[in-house]
């Protein structure tokens, strides 16, 4: 952490629940027991049994799906040629946007020096990971012939062929693959002394090696710490722009196609602001139960879940604002066709999901100007799932109301999605909690070292008495 | 107190260096000031999170890593752009929607996403080479009670090789400075 | 597929075809003994032979690979028998050793024959309804794999329609029946000799009285003659004809207006306004093809300098059925069938001719065609539809007589057919005869009368009161199934006949291959009740022949075959007394309410149901209702409205006791009150594809109603019947896609096409990129609105030049049709009675493709040329470039369809230039690329640029109206260049800047000016209706 983040407000007991971003009354000692004990007691929690097993279940389902789809081919799914993109990339597209709040969380808010981030931004890195992986299925299913995937990368072949630069779908593999691969550092780099504490805690001979390995023998030295913290603060200063950049480049994919509904734009930013959006709303999703089945209330406070919310208010709004646009310079624009897109978005064969998505993206999350809904965790729990709900159905309003009426109306089709197409997308749900419950099982869910320093002790200059006072002033 | 001295002579060279642990952050700055006042270079403190102040307190020296970092994302940004304009250009130019064969705002994309990518590369593995991670054994793990470290201990460790030490002098130093306990580690 | 290998199991057909030389029977007959013996061999050397097993036949997967829908569900038994089949072959193929395939070289190796090389190309015809039509057949090493058109052919002119185009895939068809059958069970030729021989020598005591012999209508002078012969023989036998498609209304109205049987051929070259009364003379009609081409020709004119001088051609169409040539009209009226009479009689009236019928002032359309035709006598025509009744036949004759027209735009000639009769009335004597127990012995060559005889002859419980039943027909059919002998029939490519042409032509039908199974002709079978049943059809043809081409038999003879046809047997015009127009008969003027009527009509793709287990022509889709697969009832809107029916609604149509299950389509034109049926659909025995697809007409269809049946009921049923529409928005929506004017108009503003500002082409200044320098040809395709007309044989020579695979039912569905062609459709006016639009839409090949850029592999580039290349090897399948083409015209493999050529028959169909693609990849058209380079190297051979005209693609080399043509627009003179330059000349969605290869001719239309200039409009009003069930 940099000196000033210290600065922050920070309270000792009594909580005051608002402002509070950890409990009152923790020590060193205790954070690191509390935290570190969810991974190595030994009794795992039924409700992880459970939980998991049913994960694993969906898992297998997609395993089943896919394996009948590389069977069968393509054809399984409702795909056909007005609207040759049908699931596979509106999954992609809400994975992919999910996935950004990690980075967002742990490199931009570390950036602004927003110290709440702390007890949130492990597992909100672990969350990005898996819905990247998710993500990182799509392009790869839904390609006529997978096999050859390896077409779309640059590698020396005799035929001296090279993947055609111009095409968004080759900037998306090189976005993604480079944001999983960043994600992944700053996620392992963040975890490096936490594990070294599990390592030095863990008790099973099997925990101490794997543990010890992964540690990579980190010894908490100054000097590590030193040159640890300059790597950390410039990954998140890298992070940052790429972050923006994946879902720019995602939404390329649609901008650089003359598909009335995908040839606008305003597509990158209102992307990214829906990707931040869906990227919240899946954090709070996944936050509210863990912190009340592991009682982690007093790391995860409602101060928490407010600033979430706030963020949720505000990406909403940009995304609203992204709607509203597109409508209008589809009337503006004087192009028929797109004026015709517009009409037939609202009004046509897939109308409902458009108004359904306006209600989950626009109306549900207006909720959040009152603070009663800001601060009660079951309320933004609904609104976060009904957030989830809503991107997806925008990614499915442009990708498939876009293809399915486009220039000559003789080529104007439906898109009905197959069994396989839903299979496929519920089990990279069941995909992502699997790995979600691994994680929680195995690695600290909540940054342990940077807990530690939102303790009153670990401030080395400021006697307790004078903290007091500042803590008055905000 | 002070940890039983070592009474064989032999056991000197095996000695890494004396330990001592501290109960707050704030004990242990104020002790690595002091070591450090009293002319001792080759000091090292050890907590389970970062603290700054032992970074002027045992004047450690701004580290190169963006340096690293600046190149690799340089070389990024170099590959990319080589990379695409050679293969579009040169060696496979063909006519693609009757488009430029350098099309470059067509490359930028990929550019920035190599660089980011490259510089990424070069800040963790560079931190990683720079602290010799990773490093199975170290000396100091044999230091009592160190498991404590990655918890809510904080030790400061002066090595034998530093040109002023001293096994009693050092050791009743450290003492003196409110350590908990103060022990010889074995090198 | 390396042609060699095929060979074992297919010797190729060169003695006869390729080398007419005396010596070539023998050759003939040594080649097919060879071929005998090989199939008697029990042994299997080859994969092919092993897949030819029967067993294997039976467990073959459905023709196309998945989602096709198999007519049959499988079943555990099936399905196990499957597994089986495919171990077998897995473990095969598995070993690590490939089983030996032993090729067996040509034994004398044909003259011109280059293996691996070139091409050969035999002339051969295609009778459809016994007219002959010529065609220009392609063959691979003795392999045939695709039809064209026959130049020297009358009734081709170098065109061929989509039943020509199909025939190679009804050659190769895995379900044409295989083996002659006696009672099921398999039986040699000669058994089948020696009981034709016993049942003649049954009947010579009755002079062959209980002989009867039922054929399809026969032009060809050969087999007639041996009918004679026969009967000379057995004089109390009987010879009866049977279409059901009959033409006998067309006859009797000759005997009504010449009284005489007389054969009047139209010349539309010469013919300024026309007026069809029902009649589909684009369509289906004894010489259509050249019908098109004449009529489109006029159609020119309306462009050009003639045009401005009075050239160009008006064309009035009353029809009950929407046929294109009523959607080619500048005029339509949609009429009840009864009243095609009475319009016809106050025409006749208002021409000032006798006939009953009054001038009726009243209706406009009928006083502007009367005073068009009274203004261009000698140069207008009359065209009377085979449905309409004698009196409207004879009608037509005697206006056109009192027009002046005929020696200028009609020609009597002696009748085409063999034997002219009254079909209907001499099928009926026969089942009479076969009820009284008269018929002791009935050859059915050809035709399947248990499935399209009229209802209420209740042939198929009659047949079986007939002793000894024969029937040769292509597939084990409803008729084959009630008769003893079932004799397979070789295909006309399989065969040596001889035909008449529409205008008595005598043409040469030339096998191209030795026939695949054991298929025999009609001449081979009529032998066997001669003592001579050995002689070969071709002997036979070539004997008939001798006598009649003159001194130098050889020589001519083998012009003939070359020709496919015999030079000057065309029947010269004849005189014939002044027709008279028939007295009114009673029933005739009291057509007026009959409530709900119902329409017969042939299909436009499956004929009478002859070729109801054609794939392609099955998948095509229907040129006005798009809907490939099923037939369906089609109702006007206003009477769907009435009886509260939605698409895919299925409905009971009763009629006289009789009922029948349909699925409702709304078609607008269809005159309201009537329901149109197409016969030929819901075969109850074909094969995969025909059997138990669409909706069998037939029972419906009484001897008195052939064409139309008045009161009947239609009643809901309920339930839905998904039916497969290729085009579910045939509505432009405002949008300027097919772009027509009125003549006027375009004198006017020439330039109407481009009026629109948004039109604008962007100008190669607009654009940030310079454009690619080209040093060599530009290739490029026009096609010319103002003469399409709608007719798909575009659509089936590309399938057939480019290895389109069928998808099947479900797959059409779904939106995943192959066709690289399509015909598009489109409505305006009122929904009434609409005007249509028909544009076909290839890929364009941009010069700046949207596809092109936003491949991540480079598998769609664009060549030198200016083509829009696809490597399909390249190609991951992301299906991009198909969602970024405006055109959509992009197809993409979603299952392994190709895996339909791997049927042991179906090896033999693709085209060995043009690779068969694999699942998972995108393809398009090419502009026959194959064509292309196969004319560049002959070009570079010979050091020279290709020529204009050198090259055409298969959609332009059908076209029967020459609406397309290909060419090279860096040469400025070429044909495209100059069609470049016309003001009608514009290109598809050109305002998104992609730059188009392929370019439009906008239509013109020539209204009569005293008639309401039709609104042209998109529709919004159908909208809905489009909407519904679909995809």
């Amino acid at each position: 952490m940099t000196d000033s983040s210290r600065e922050l407000p920070r309270t000792s007991s009594p909580g005051d629940p608002d402002r509070d971003i950890i409990g009152p009354g923790y020590t060193f000692a205790s954070i690191t027991d509390k935290i570190s004990q969810i991974t190595l007691s030994r009794r795992t929690p039924r409700f992880w049994f459970v939980g998991f097993a049913l994960a694993f279940l969906l898992t297998m389902v997609l395993f089943g799906a896919i394996g009948w789809l590389f069977l069968k081919g393509i054809g399984i799914w409702g795909v056909n040629i007005p609207i040759g993109w049908g699931f596979a990339i509106v999954n992609f597209v809400w994975w992919i946007g999910i996935g950004h709040a990690g980075t967002l969380i742990s490199a931009i808010l570390l950036l602004l020096h927003q110290e709440w981030r702390t007890s949130i931004n492990r597992f909100a890195e672990a969350m990005t990971l898996f819905a990247v992986a998710c993500a990182g299925l799509f392009p790869l299913l839904h390609l006529g012939r997978p096999w050859l995937a390896y077409y779309l990368l640059p590698y020396p072949n005799t035929m001296a062929l090279w993947p055609q630069w111009r095409s968004p779908l080759v900037w998306d593999v090189f976005a993604v693959s480079t944001y999983g691969t960043v994600s992944l550092l700053f996620w392992y780099v963040g975890l490096i002394p936490d594990l070294a504490t599990l390592r030095d805690r863990a008790r099973r001979k099997g925990f101490q090696i794997v543990y010890g390995m992964l540690a990579m023998g980190w010894r908490g030295s100054a000097r590590h710490w030193h040159r640890y913290e300059t790597a950390y603060l410039l990954l998140a200063g890298l992070a940052t722009p790429l972050v923006i950049s994946v879902h720019t480049v995602v939404s390329f994919d649609f901008t650089i196609g003359i598909v009335p509904g995908w040839h606008s734009t305003i597509f990158p930013p209102y992307f990214v602001a829906g990707a931040i959006y869906s990227g919240f709303a899946m954090v709070l999703t996944l936050a509210i139960p863990l912190r009340a089945v592991y009682g982690l209330e007093d790391f995860i406070t409602i101060r928490h879940l407010q600033n979430m919310a706030k963020i949720l208010l505000a990406t909403g709004l940009i995304v609203a604002y992204g709607y509203l646009m597109e409508t209008f310079i589809g009337w503006y624009s004087g192009n028929p066709f797109d004026w015709y897109m517009v009409k037939n978005r609202l009004l046509g064969p897939y109308g409902p999901t458009y108004w359904l998505l306006i209600a989950c993206n626009l109306l549900s999350p207006q909720a959040l100007w009152w603070k009663r809904v800001r601060s009660s965790p079951w309320r933004l729990f609904l609104i976060a799932l009904l957030v989830n709900t809503g991107m997806w159905l925008e990614r499915f309003v442009i990708v498939v109301t876009s293809l399915h009426r486009d220039f000559l109306p003789s080529s104007w089709g439906m898109y009905v999605p197959t069994i396989w197409d839903w299979a496929t997308f519920i089990g990279t749900l069941g995909l992502f909690a699997a790995l979600f419950f691994l994680f929680i099982r195995f690695l600290p869910m909540i940054s342990i070292f940077e807990m530690r320093t939102l303790i009153p002790e670990a401030d080395v200059e400021t006697p307790a008495e004078t903290r007091s006072r500042r803590e008055a002033t905000p | 107190m002070t940890a039983p001295a070592a009474s064989v002579p032999a056991e000197e060279a095996r000695l890494y260096g004396i330990v001592a642990e501290f109960e707050t952050p704030g004990g242990l700055v104020a002790a690595a000031r002091r070591v450090r006042e009293e002319g001792y270079r080759r000091v090292d403190a050890f907590s389970p999170f970062p603290i700054h102040e032992l970074t002027e307190a045992l004047g450690i020296r701004s580290t190169r890593l963006p340096w690293i970092v600046f190149v690799g994302g340089v070389l990024g940004a170099a590959t990319a752009l080589f990379m695409m304009w050679f293969s579009a250009t040169i060696h496979y130019p063909i006519n693609v929607g009757g488009r430029p064969l350098a099309s470059w705002p067509a490359f930028i994309p990929i550019t920035f996403e190599l660089t980011v990518l490259f510089a990424s590369l070069a800040a963790v593995f560079g931190m990683l080479a720079l602290n010799g991670l990773p490093m199975p054994y170290h000396p100091i793990f044999n230091a009592p009670r160190f498991a404590m470290a990655s918890r809510d201990r904080f030790f400061i460790c002066v090595e034998a090789k530093d040109a002023m030490f001293d096994r009693e002098r050092t050791a009743r130093l450290l003492d003196s400075l409110g350590a908990s306990i103060v022990s010889e580690v074995e090198g | 597929m390396k042609p060699p290998t095929l060979l074992p199991s297919l010797p190729p057909a060169p003695g006869p075809a390729k080398d007419p030389a005396p010596s070539a029977p023998a050759d003939f007959a040594s080649l097919r003994r060879r071929l005998e013996e090989e199939r008697g061999r029990g042994r299997w050397r080859s994969l092919e032979e092993l897949a030819a097993a029967p067993e294997f036949e039976a467990a073959l997967p459905p023709e196309f690979a998945e989602g096709a829908d198999s007519p049959a569900p499988i079943d555990r038994r099936e399905a196990f028998r499957m597994l089986g089949v495919s171990f077998a072959l897995a473990g095969l193929t598995a070993c690590t050793r490939q089983p030996e395939e032993k090729i067996v070289p040509y034994v004398r190796t044909p003259e011109d024959v280059v293996p691996g090389g070139t091409p050969l190309f035999f002339a051969t015809s295609m009778t459809v309804g016994g007219y002959a039509t010529g065609l220009l057949v392609e063959s691979h090493q003795g392999r045939p794999t695709k039809a064209e058109g026959n130049a020297l052919h009358p009734a081709s002119l170098g065109a061929a329609d989509v039943f020509g185009q199909a025939s190679l895939y009804g050659l190769y068809d895995p379900d044409r029946s295989q083996t002659l059958t006696y009672l099921e069970e398999i039986r040699p030729w000669p058994a089948f000799l020696g009981a034709m021989r016993t049942a003649v020598e049954a009947q010579k005591p009755s002079r062959g009285a209980g002989l009867r012999i039922l054929t399809e209508t026969v032009t060809s002078p050969t087999l007639a003659a041996q009918i004679q012969a026969l009967l000379a023989g057995l004089p109390e036998a009987k010879w009866v004809q049977w279409e059901p498609l009959s033409r006998d209304a067309v006859r009797h109205g000759a005997r009504l207006a010449f009284g005489e049987p007389v054969d009047v051929v139209p010349n539309l070259s010469r013919a300024a306004v026309i007026l069809s009364l029902g009649s589909d003379f684009l369509g289906h009609a004894p010489g259509h093809l050249r019908m098109a081409r004449d009529f489109a020709a006029r159609r020119r004119e309306l462009a050009s300098i003639e045009g401005s001088k009075g050239g160009g051609v008006r064309l009035y169409v009353v029809e009950t059925a929407p046929t294109i040539t009523g959607a080619n009209a500048d005029h339509r009226l949609a009429v009840r069938p009864s009243e095609v009479e009475r319009l016809a009689r106050s025409l006749m009236a208002a021409l000032g001719g006798t006939g009953g019928g009054s001038p009726s002032t009243g209706n406009a359309f009928l006083s502007a065609v009367a005073s068009d035709l009274a203004a261009h006598r000698g140069s207008s025509l009359i065209l009377v539809g085979d449905e309409q009744p004698p009196a409207v036949h004879a009608l037509g004759h005697a206006i056109n007589a009192a027009l002046g027209n005929f020696a200028q735009t009609v020609t009597a000639i002696d009748p085409v057919e063999a034997r002219p009769a009254d079909q209907l009335a001499e099928l009926r004597t026969l089942v009479e005869e076969m009820e009284a127990g008269r018929v002791d012995t009935l050859l059915i060559l050809g035709g399947n009368p248990v499935y399209d005889a009229p209802a209420d002859f209740r042939f198929a419980e009659r047949l079986a009161k007939v002793r000894l039943r024969v029937h040769l027909s292509l597939y084990a059919d409803e008729t084959s199934t009630l008769c003893q002998w079932h004799v397979p029939r070789a295909h006309f490519l399989e065969s040596w006949s001889d035909a008449r042409a529409f205008d008595g032509t005598a043409s040469i039908v030339q096998p191209l291959i030795a026939p695949l199974y054991d298929g025999r002709t009609e001449h081979e079978v009529l032998g066997a009740l001669t003592d001579r049943p050995e002689r070969s059809s071709y002997e036979v043809v070539r004997d008939f022949w001798r006598t009649r081409l003159g001194p130098d038999f050889e020589g001519a003879w083998r012009r003939a075959l070359h020709d496919g046809l015999v030079a000057d047997t065309a029947f010269p015009a004849r005189n014939v007394p002044r027709p008279e127009a028939p007295p009114a008969a009673e029933e005739a003027r009291a057509g007026g309410e009959t409530g709900l009527e119902a329409l017969f009509r042939g299909d436009p793709n499956l004929y009478d149901g002859r070729f109801a287990n054609n794939g392609w022509l099955h998948e095509l889709p229907r040129p006005i209702t798009k809907l490939s697969w099923d037939n369906a009832a089609l109702f006007s809107i206003a009477t769907a409205g009435r009886l509260g029916l939605k698409k895919e609604d299925v409905v009971r149509i009763a009629f006289r006791g009789a009922s029948i299950r349909a699925a409702v389509w709304i078609e607008p034109g269809v005159p309201d009150e009537t329901v149109l049926l197409h016969l030929g659909n819901g075969r109850r025995k074909s094969g995969r594809f025909g059997t138990g697809l669409g909706f069998d007409a037939y029972p419906l269809r009484f001897s008195d109603a052939l064409w139309s049946a008045p009161g009947v009921e239609v009643r809901k049923e309920g339930d839905t019947w998904p039916l497969a529409c290729t085009q579910l928005h045939q509505n432009m929506v405002g949008r300027d896609l097919a772009r027509a004017a009125d003549v006027e108009e375009f004198r006017r503003d020439p330039d109407f096409a481009h009026r629109d500002e948004l039109e604008k082409e962007p100008s190669a200044a607009d654009s940030l990129y310079r454009p690619y320098p080209s040093d060599t040809y530009a290739w490029g395709l026009s096609i010319d609105l103002n003469a399409c007309i709608g007719c798909n044989a575009c659509v089936l020579a590309c399938q057939a030049e480019n290895n389109i695979p069928v998808v099947g039912k479900d797959q059409v569905r779904r939106g995943r049709e192959m066709h690289w062609l399509r015909v598009d459709h489109y409505y305006g006016g009122n929904p009434e009675n609409p005007e249509h639009f028909f544009q076909p839409v290839p890929c364009m090949h941009c010069e700046d493709a949207p596809c092109e850029l936003v491949c991540p592999v480079g598998a769609t580039v664009h060549s030198a040329e200016g083509l829009n290349d696809m490597i399909y090897n390249r190609c991951v399948g992301t299906r991009y470039c198909s969602n970024n083409c405006p055109y959509k015209v992009r197809r993409f493999n979603f299952y392994h369809y190709s895996l339909q050529f791997r049927a042991p028959s179906m090896k033999m169909l693709p085209n060995p230039d043009v690779t068969v693609r694999w699942r998972g990849v995108m393809e398009k058209c090419t502009y026959c690329v194959q064509r292309i380079q196969g004319a560049k190297i002959a070009a570079d051979i010979e050091n020279r640029r290709v020529r204009d005209g050198e090259i055409t693609t298969a959609c332009a080399q059908t076209c029967p109206t020459q609406a397309i043509v290909f060419g090279d627009l860096a040469d400025a003179d070429s044909r495209l260049s100059r069609r470049r330059r016309e003001p009608r000349s514009y290109a598809l969605l050109s305002e998104l800047g992609t730059r188009p290869r392929t370019s439009y001719l906008a239509g013109l239309r020539n209204p009569s000016p005293k008639l309401p200039r039709p609104v042209r409009a998109g529709w919004s009003e159908l909208e809905p209706e489009k909407e519904t069930g679909q995809r």
